[in-house]
């Protein structure tokens, strides 16, 4: 019903102001309409869609292992982690076991890549507050991990690493060399990351209480990974529901108390620490031998080589290219922990060269759907770093 | 020889007014230099050796672009805001004393353009009114980040204005003069001013930093959250003149910060240095330069090494914190003023 407000006791007037979406804040294409009281949010509204590519639909039109490119582009901080998620889905749903070797390999490729996110999230929080340095310091770390990657599969942004049933090749030296440097000068860098901002007062009065979410109210809208737990709440699929041999490791699950900016900030940190215990560990217990795939011709895309000498890898290679794999009718939910929490793959396989739906369940879709409750009241410079700190990703808000 | 004393007047208008904009052209040079050694980066090297032709690249550019006046601005005040701001920030220098005195002909010659002896007062008339420039510009922007900035800028200046004022106040009381050469000379040697105000001192330096709206006080321009604040609208040399009217406010700043408080051109033992006058006093100057350059150097290094406030918690550090202890300060002040000549007796 139209109500005039002169005719009513309020007598206030607020200001609209469009937040986005091509404001440099935000860090993606999102659109915030505030309703401001000067610099005091007093109610917002979120629009969404700017980059949906209907991901879930062009999955319904394409053979399996060409979904793998469509999940680099939901979080593309962290394309591996989606990457793996996916091939491991659909191994789950042909029954395909992954030799050791391999899931540890897989185990160092995620980490890093939660390393990488974590690196993105968190020094743009800094940025947010204004603090450019430990953006720019730090992200060169991120260029090693992107160099990591490139020496595996050729890529930086949007991976396309591995295949289903493994990894194209093995890792070559030079990447097990790049790996040893950076877990050894990473520690440094992040411990200077911390003294620049941890303990620091501006900062840490910029960061306590802004954007908080109780645990209850951040379970209600189904929270996950550091978001969650920087509420305090215990959720890690890694180690609730572990997938790729991650019960193999030893790692803490880092919890914060007050779900705010700062607790996410200092979760986020624990974690990257956590991560690199990850692959040191990985790095010692890895198998002898150079196994990089499963035994599975029927899935595998045989190497290049093979298919120009060999009948069967030459036979393999077309059906799966043509999409003609044997795959099972079935129903499976696969989640990983992604960067930003738990990244669901609902695969429904009618035994057709394609998924007869696909359903990514984004976190980040989760996330932005509490903004609105968790800006309330605050002021725009809080709202722009409740933002960063929730590290919502269009891509992966958008699918 | 009244004509050769306007000669050099003029001369020395033509050289602060020189030397202000070819330091600020190259603060922003350094500025990115300075950015470049505390992120592990090159920082600009492209245009000429080191890069050190960047800033006169980034003036060609600026005069070169487009220039943009949005359809719903109020076109003369939107010219307006620039002109103010970079008048101001320029007018500001006359007062410094840039050097002792040059003996010419057996005649002294001050190395300040005007020895006015309410100096501070005119000094800091002058930065008030720089605020008129970032409140017009964002008002006449007809934007609402740009509004939002001007409102921030106007409000932070004026409250960090009180805290500043009081600092000087306390100053004052000890100098017993307002003209700024007389505070120079005062501090000969290694008297200087932070010696015996070293809270005013400090006061002055964080006020300093909100008025030149340098982090962490750059609310008014912070481009996380205003786009670029009150000059969003703003495109081509008018920009310039904002950015560039940042720089040379920095540049006064740090001369003001060396004058008051460290000694101006005036170092230890200068004075048993065995030469002519006019030398010492050269060498004087180039003290006070390099005093000028390492404040400079000083607002970089706090520039990307803190985090800014957000607006309430600036409104709190200025009028909870800031002025109640350069209030205090002040009563410090005079009390031991007073004890000192006797006319206070506890």
């Amino acid at each position: 019903m139209y109500q005039d407000d002169r005719t009513t006791l309020q007598v206030k007037d607020y200001t609209t102001l469009n937040l986005g979406p091509t404001h440099p804040a935000t860090h993606g294409i999102f659109q915030n309409v505030l309703k401001m009281d000067g610099e005091i949010i007093v109610e917002s509204e979120q629009t969404i869609g700017y980059i949906h590519r209907a991901f879930e639909k062009l999955a319904e039109r394409r053979p399996f292992n060409q979904i793998t490119p469509i999940t680099d582009r939901l979080n593309y901080c962290s394309s591996p982690i989606n990457n793996i998620g996916w091939h491991m889905t659909v191994e789950k749903l042909a029954g395909i076991s992954i030799p050791k070797r391999v899931e540890y390999m897989r185990v160092i490729i995620m980490e890093l890549a939660r390393i990488a996110d974590h690196i993105v999230c968190n020094t743009v929080i800094g940025v947010d507050t204004g603090a450019m340095t430990g953006f720019l310091y730090v992200f060169q770390w991120r260029e090693k991990i992107y160099e990591i990657y490139e020496e595996i599969c050729g890529a930086r942004l949007t991976t396309n690493i591995g295949r289903i049933g493994g990894f194209e090749r093995d890792f070559p030296q030079t990447a097990w060399q790049k790996l040893d440097d950076f877990i050894r000068d990473f520690p440094a860098a992040l411990q200077e990351f911390e003294k620049l901002l941890v303990r620091n007062r501006i900062f840490m009065d910029r960061t306590i209480n802004c954007g908080p979410i109780s645990a209850e109210r951040a379970l209600a809208y189904s929270f996950t990974g550091p978001n969650l737990r920087a509420a305090g709440v215990d959720y890690d699929v890694r180690a609730m529901n572990p997938y790729c041999s991650y019960q193999d490791f030893d790692f803490i699950i880092p919890i914060g108390k007050h779900g705010d900016t700062y607790d996410r900030f200092m979760v986020r940190n624990q974690e990257m620490w956590e991560s690199l215990n990850i692959i040191k560990q990985a790095l010692q217990k890895m198998p002898a031998g150079n196994e990089y795939h499963a035994d599975v011709p029927e899935f595998y895309l045989p190497e290049k080589a093979d298919v120009y000498s060999k009948m069967e890898a030459l036979i393999y290679h077309f059906k799966i290219v043509m999409g003609e794999t044997q795959i099972p009718v079935g129903e499976v939910y696969h989640a990983v922990e992604g960067g930003n929490g738990e990244l669901g793959y609902y695969l429904i396989s009618d035994g057709g060269r394609t998924p007869y739906r696909l359903h990514f369940r984004r976190p980040c879709f989760i996330y932005y759907q509490a903004y609105p409750e968790m800006i309330k009241g605050t002021y725009l410079s809080d709202a722009i770093l409740t933002m960063s700190s929730m590290n919502v990703i269009a891509g992966e808000l958008d699918a | 020889m009244e004509l050769f004393d306007l000669l050099i007047k003029l001369a020395l208008v033509v050289a602060v007014f020189t030397i202000a904009l070819v330091i600020a052209m190259y603060s922003t040079y350094a500025e990115r230099k300075v950015a470049a050694f505390l992120q592990d980066r090159l920082g600009p090297n492209r245009a000429g050796p080191y890069g050190i032709l960047q800033p006169l690249a980034d003036g060609g550019k600026m005069f070169m672009k487009e220039e943009i006046i949005p359809s719903k601005a109020d076109t003369f005040l939107f010219i307006l805001g620039p002109c103010i701001a970079m008048m101001t920030a320029c007018m500001t220098g006359v007062v410094i004393p840039w050097g002792n005195t040059l003996i010419i002909d057996g005649k002294a010659y001050i190395m300040q353009v005007t020895d006015i002896n309410v100096g501070i007062l005119f000094a800091f008339a002058v930065v008030s009114i720089g605020v008129y420039g970032i409140m017009i510009g964002g008002w006449a922007s007809n934007n609402k980040y740009s509004l939002l900035g001007a409102i921030r800028a106007s409000s932070q200046m004026i409250s960090y204005e009180l805290a500043m004022g009081f600092s000087i106040i306390a100053l004052i009381m000890t100098t017993g003069s307002l003209s700024l050469r007389d505070i120079v000379e005062q501090q000969s040697g290694f008297h200087w001013n932070f010696l015996y105000q070293p809270l005013g001192c400090l006061l002055f330096i964080i006020c300093a930093f909100a008025e030149t709206n340098r982090a962490p006080f750059d609310l008014p321009e912070c481009e996380t959250e205003l786009v670029g604040g009150y000059h969003t609208e703003y495109s081509s040399m008018k920009l310039g003149f904002y950015l560039f009217a940042e720089y040379i406010n920095m540049f006064i700043s740090a001369a003001i910060i060396s004058a008051l408080f460290f000694g101006g051109y005036n170092f230890p033992f200068l004075d048993k240095i065995d030469a002519p006058h006019n030398v010492i006093t050269l060498i004087g100057t180039a003290i006070f330069f390099a005093k000028i350059i390492f404040f400079i150097f000083f607002f970089m290094w706090v520039r990307w090494t803190l985090p800014r406030f957000r607006y309430d918690q600036l409104m709190h550090l200025g009028w909870y914190v800031l002025l109640p202890i350069s209030i205090l300060n002040v009563l410090v002040t005079g009390a031991v003023t007073l004890f000192r000549n006797g006319q206070f007796h506890f």
